[in-house]
């Protein structure tokens, strides 16, 4: 009795870490998204743009995120012009710099994920809406988006799915979300199986959600082909 | 530019540097990821033979390992290993009569932790590649009078790494930049050895830099030594091979 009101407590407290956990992901992945876009607008100007753009991608895809969260949480405290800056009262807080590390992290990972998509979309397609007489702006909302969009639709679920994981990070720099309570509940309690178990548990349940809802839009989208199911081996740590 | 002499100076092999640490971090990083890789190969064995059999429980069990493996974070996993570990094994104790808490060796944690992870992406990436087999040749072995171990050693293992290469290059990258978690437990790798100096320094940027430079530098050489390996594994097959 007295073990199954421990689990059913660590629960609620675990609960109470989930609306940091899906305001991290939420924030980052749409801030992310804004600047996945435009790195997409720099690479398609010119050759050094696309230069640029590439070494951003390979820096923070070819690195841990935990050090790119320490960067931004530790690293930039060493520059007096940052500490002075107005800034700084941002990037002195946690949960700032995990947004700002999680959102430059996911843009370049939803940059690749574009790039796919957009390389995807059929050149025939391109040349009849310009001979339709359709500009460069709305040939590329009206038919390059929902092609691009479509394409790069699984890939991009498995991307959100991965943001949720990489949250779990935010905790070493002391953010509060399920990771962070848990660990905090385990070093009170030493009960690390029963803790950890239920904190993994809630994130199944909320990436099985993702995936489902995800799915849905998949299918409403492209009603023609079956959703497939992510595979792609990939994680950021 | 006195700033990127100071910088040079820190990371550097001088008296005042911290040079050494951090390459023998490096070494640490790329041994736990070895290990891990190696871990992650084992299970994905298993995995992917537990997908492809025809018991039905065998199938479940890799599924949920799959499944779940790929649906929690990394850092839950290598806590639950690590401290969950030192509480069963504080359980054996004191039913032997010691007390106290029992810190487990940060490499084996990490290593196992990473490895499970791992071989939860190994599974689908070796149960892909075994699908790639064309069926003719199974088939074309079988007739020639091949038992199943002969098989698997001649047809089947040789040609799933063929096409494994690529998807197990990709989980190799992965398992990298997930052996920063293990810093979590203590491990000097290059996380640790960073933080180490950052704490006696307080060059915050400098040294995580640098350790992200590390990073950078083993995840391209190894990207460059997977690409030989492909080649290498593709060769006579027409150039099938891209990149």
């Amino acid at each position: 009795m007295k073990r199954l009101e421990f689990l059913w407590e660590t629960f609620l407290q675990l609960l109470s870490g989930v609306p940091v956990t899906v305001s991290l992901v939420t924030v980052s992945v749409l801030l992310g998204g804004v600047l996945a876009l435009a790195l997409t607008g720099i690479r398609r100007t010119s050759r050094p743009g696309e230069w640029a753009v590439s070494a951003y991608v390979f820096a923070l895809r070819g690195s841990p995120l935990l050090v790119q969260i320490f960067l931004i949480y530790y690293g930039l405290g060493q520059f007096e012009w940052i500490r002075t800056s107005f800034l700084w009262p941002f990037l002195r807080e946690p949960w700032w710099c995990a947004i700002t590390a999680l959102a430059l992290n996911t843009a370049a990972y939803q940059a690749e994920v574009l790039r796919g998509g957009l390389n995807a979309v059929p050149k025939g397609a391109i040349e009849a809406a310009r001979v339709c007489g359709m500009g460069r702006l709305m040939t590329f909302r009206r038919i390059v988006l929902p092609i691009a969009v479509r394409q790069a639709l699984p890939a991009y679920t498995s991307e959100v799915v991965i943001m949720v994981k990489a949250t779990s990070l935010a905790s070493i720099i002391t953010l509060f979300e399920i990771t962070g309570i848990a660990h905090s509940i385990v070093s009170e309690t030493f009960r690390a199986f029963e803790v950890l178990s239920i904190a993994g548990l809630i994130y199944l349940v909320m990436n099985f959600a993702l995936t489902r809802a995800f799915r849905r839009l998949e299918i409403r989208l492209i009603p023609q082909s079956k959703a497939t199911a992510f595979e792609r081996p990939v994680s950021k740590a | 530019m006195d700033g990127l002499l100071a910088y040079f100076t820190q990371v550097g092999f001088g008296p005042t540097g911290w040079g050494l640490p951090l390459l023998r971090a490096a070494s640490m990083t790329v041994a736990v990821s070895l290990s891990a890789f190696g871990v992650g190969i084992v299970f994905g064995i298993f995995g992917c033979w537990a997908k492809l059999s025809r018991s039905v429980v065998a199938q479940g069990v890799a599924t949920v390992y799959t499944t779940v493996l790929r649906g929690i974070p990394d850092l839950l996993v290598i806590y639950l290993l690590y401290f969950g570990g030192s509480q069963a094994i504080g359980m054996i104790a004191r039913l032997l009569g010691h007390q106290g808490f029992f810190g487990l060796n940060g490499f084996v944690v990490g290593m196992m932790a990473v490895g499970i992870i791992s071989g939860a992406y190994q599974t689908e990436v070796l149960r892909g590649a075994y699908l790639a087999i064309p069926k003719g040749e199974l088939e074309a072995a079988r007739v020639a009078g091949m038992g199943r171990l002969l098989m698997l050693r001649r047809i089947v293992a040789p040609q799933t790494l063929r096409f494994a290469l690529p998807g197990m290059g990709n989980v190799w990258q992965l398992i990298l930049k997930e052996s920063a978690l293990i810093s979590v437990v203590g491990l000097i790798e290059i996380m640790n050895q960073t933080r180490l100096a950052v704490g006696r320094t307080g060059a915050a940027f400098s040294f995580y830099i640098t350790g992200a430079i590390l990073f950078l530098v083993i995840t391209t050489m190894s990207g460059a030594v997977f690409r030989r390996a492909e080649a290498w594994a593709m060769r006579g097959m027409g150039g099938r091979v891209k990149s």
